[in-house]
């Protein structure tokens, strides 16, 4: 019988307690407390209205993407969206894996 | 019930089967009835398939010879090699059907709203019958040509259902999907034709019985490694997965994986059932660790970049098939060594549970992402925010799908992509180390998803969406945490047994006599 690593159940309990603390801790702090300028919104230091807030999904991630640019430049250039394209990658692996299995023959 | 156990391996195919040819007229009749019929039949195959689930744990593998009197007598009086259409359902075969009656379930329940009345509505339900259908028939089936079959019978249904919104990008998606498909298939035929041509038999255990793994069945291999390899989306031959996940209908995008993965059973089936010990095991299984982690990498880079919501499921969808391949891969490298049984077999049981984990999480993220479109119509990411406004149970399953496909404790993705850190750690610590570095991607990138889609202020007035498709979203979500919090009782009653059926070639041959 397989005897799981972790024990989720545990785990989760853990969790729990640790939530509960975190709320104690929470609890603990001014109850009349109204917010003031540390609380709004500001989109590159500059303070904006909260709807043009939002970070749309083509801004995340900008500086990792930048970073590996060359490696998704060649990336956009394997994947054309040409089915000829595809078909030929396919023909290839089949044919490295056909070469690959007599070459382990005459190898052994 | 004795009666319904023996038979079910066969009314699990048919039922299906006939409800897709009378869903037609039913949708004639009443289009209320066609909704509870189709919902009934697959309600129906999920309990079958519970059932037989259960009969095969306990008391070992099926087989059934189709159109013989009796149908456990698998080969003829007067003949000595099946010759008839025998489905052997075995604890893998079982685990897969499992998957894909569920997935398919969800579906079901989900199209009631998500598919609008008068736009084909009785064909969509006929056809993802027959998605159904070529699912089971190819995890179930001990015969090579019926595999071919029902692989066709998949890939014709899938593209249909892929284009069936008829706009330009759904049918070049469809398009790209069937010719892929088509040269595959041709691959999976050819095999056939050589294997027949050379033994005179089309019985997997027969054929494996009699394999003497000639040049002929060299060529067989790559063909047949490359086929189903290419249909579970293994890079570098998983381009037309983006193309097709992105634009089929939300519940058809969740079948098409748990068809791909019906697709990575069969490598399996072929890998250790077929060709066994005969084949060149580190080669083989070499290449199934390269086309994983190449998978995983490429998959989950190519992720965060996207713009399109499905497209991003869709490339997660490639980089998780990367974490089964791994873990069976190193299980077939290691097969016939003393490490097999020390941490061999453990990376199976990795690879197998994370089939079913991956099935039911992305399933339930493209749900989801179907949700999103349903209420806003896009799919661009830009253009999306402050769902959990209004969203508030579909931003709750999202959250759920997203930290399983991350590997976060306490969810399934975690239990099984732990049991493989473990294991191929043992091979090269590297295995580990990448499988990591992709888990931390994968959070990475749906932490894009869920500030873009749900976080942020108030953009659009939506509603939540209709409960069917709540229904159909909570139904993999149960399994999601059941599977969370019980993966030791899963991989005991479900993944072992799985993975020693894979791995135990012996017992799958000797099941068919002669």
């Amino acid at each position: 019988m397989y005897e799981i690593a972790w024990q989720p159940i545990i785990w989760i309990i853990s969790f729990v307690v640790i939530a509960i603390v975190a709320y104690i801790i929470r609890a603990s702090g001014k109850a009349d407390y109204k917010g003031g300028e540390q609380e709004k919104p500001f989109l590159s230091g500059n303070e904006a209205p909260k709807e043009e807030m939002h970070i749309g999904g083509s801004n995340i991630y900008w500086g990792f993407l930048h970073s590996l640019e060359g490696y998704y430049n060649s990336m956009k250039k394997m994947h054309s969206g040409i089915i000829n394209d595809y078909v030929s990658w396919f023909v290839l692996i089949t044919a490295i894996i056909f070469i690959s299995l007599f070459l382990m023959e005459v190898i052994k | 019930m004795n009666w319904l156990i023996t038979h079910s391996p066969a009314l699990l195919i048919l039922l299906p089967l006939l409800a897709a040819f009378l869903m037609p007229i039913i949708d004639k009749i009443n289009k209320k009835a066609r909704n509870i019929f189709a919902i009934l039949i697959f309600i129906i195959v999920e309990i079958l398939v519970i059932i037989l689930a259960f009969d095969i744990i306990k008391n070992g593998m099926h087989v059934y010879a189709i159109g013989e009197k009796n149908p456990l007598q698998t080969i003829p009086s007067q003949a000595a090699v099946p010759i008839r259409i025998v489905l052997q359902i075995d604890a893998m075969g079982i685990f897969m059907g499992l998957i894909s009656a569920t997935v398919c379930l969800a579906a079901s329940l989900y199209s009631l709203a998500y598919i609008e009345e008068g736009k084909g509505k009785g064909k969509f339900y006929t056809l993802l019958l027959l998605i159904l259908v070529g699912m089971l028939g190819m995890e179930f089936t001990g015969d090579i040509f019926n595999l071919f079959v029902f692989y066709e019978i998949l890939s014709i249904a899938s593209a249909a259902l892929i284009a069936y919104s008829r706009k330009g990008e759904a049918s070049e998606g469809a398009f790209k999907f069937l010719v892929i498909s088509s040269i595959s298939a041709l691959f999976i035929l050819f095999s056939v034709a050589l294997f027949y041509g050379q033994y005179d038999l089309l019985n997997i255990a027969a054929l494996a019985k009699n394999m003497k793994y000639t040049h002929l069945d060299k060529i067989a291999l790559a063909l047949l490694v490359s086929a189903f390899a290419m249909k579970c989306g293994s890079v570098p031959m998983h381009f037309w997965c983006p193309d097709a996940y992105s634009v089929a209908p939300s519940s058809i995008t969740a079948t098409l994986v748990a068809g791909s993965q019906a697709s990575l059973y069969a490598l399996f089936r072929v890998c250790f059932t077929l060709y066994g010990v005969k084949l060149d095991l580190q080669l083989i299984g070499g290449a199934l660790i390269i086309f994983g982690l190449l998978s995983m990498f490429v998959g989950v880079t190519m992720a965060i970049p996207q713009k399109d919501i499905k497209r991003l499921m869709a490339y997660h969808a490639i980089s998780q098939t990367g974490y089964m391949l791994l873990g069976v891969g190193a299980g077939l490298y290691l097969l016939g060594k003393p490490e097999f049984d020390s941490y061999g077999i453990r990376a199976m049981e990795g690879g197998i549970f994370h089939i079913i984990n991956h099935a039911m999480y992305k399933g339930l993220l493209f749900l989801t992402a179907g949700a999103i479109f349903y209420r806003l119509k896009t799919r661009n990411l830009n253009e999306m925010g402050g769902l959990a406004h209004k969203m508030k149970y579909t931003s709750i399953f999202f959250i759920i799908g997203a930290l399983a496909i991350a590997g976060v404790p306490p969810f399934n993705g975690f239990a099984s992509k732990l049991i493989i850190y473990e294991s191929v750690y043992k091979i090269s610590p590297i295995l580990s180390i990448i499988a990591m570095l992709v888990s931390i991607l994968t959070l990475a990138s749906f932490v894009k998803v869920f500030h873009s889609a749900f976080m942020g202020p108030k953009i659009h007035d939506v509603e939540e969406v209709p409960k069917s498709m709540l229904i159909g979203m909570c139904v993999l979500t149960f399994v999601i945490i059941f599977f969370g919090l019980f993966p030791g009782f899963i991989v005991n009653n479900l993944v072992h047994p799985a993975a020693m059926a894979l791995a135990e070639q012996a017992k799958y041959l000797q099941a068919i006599g002669g």
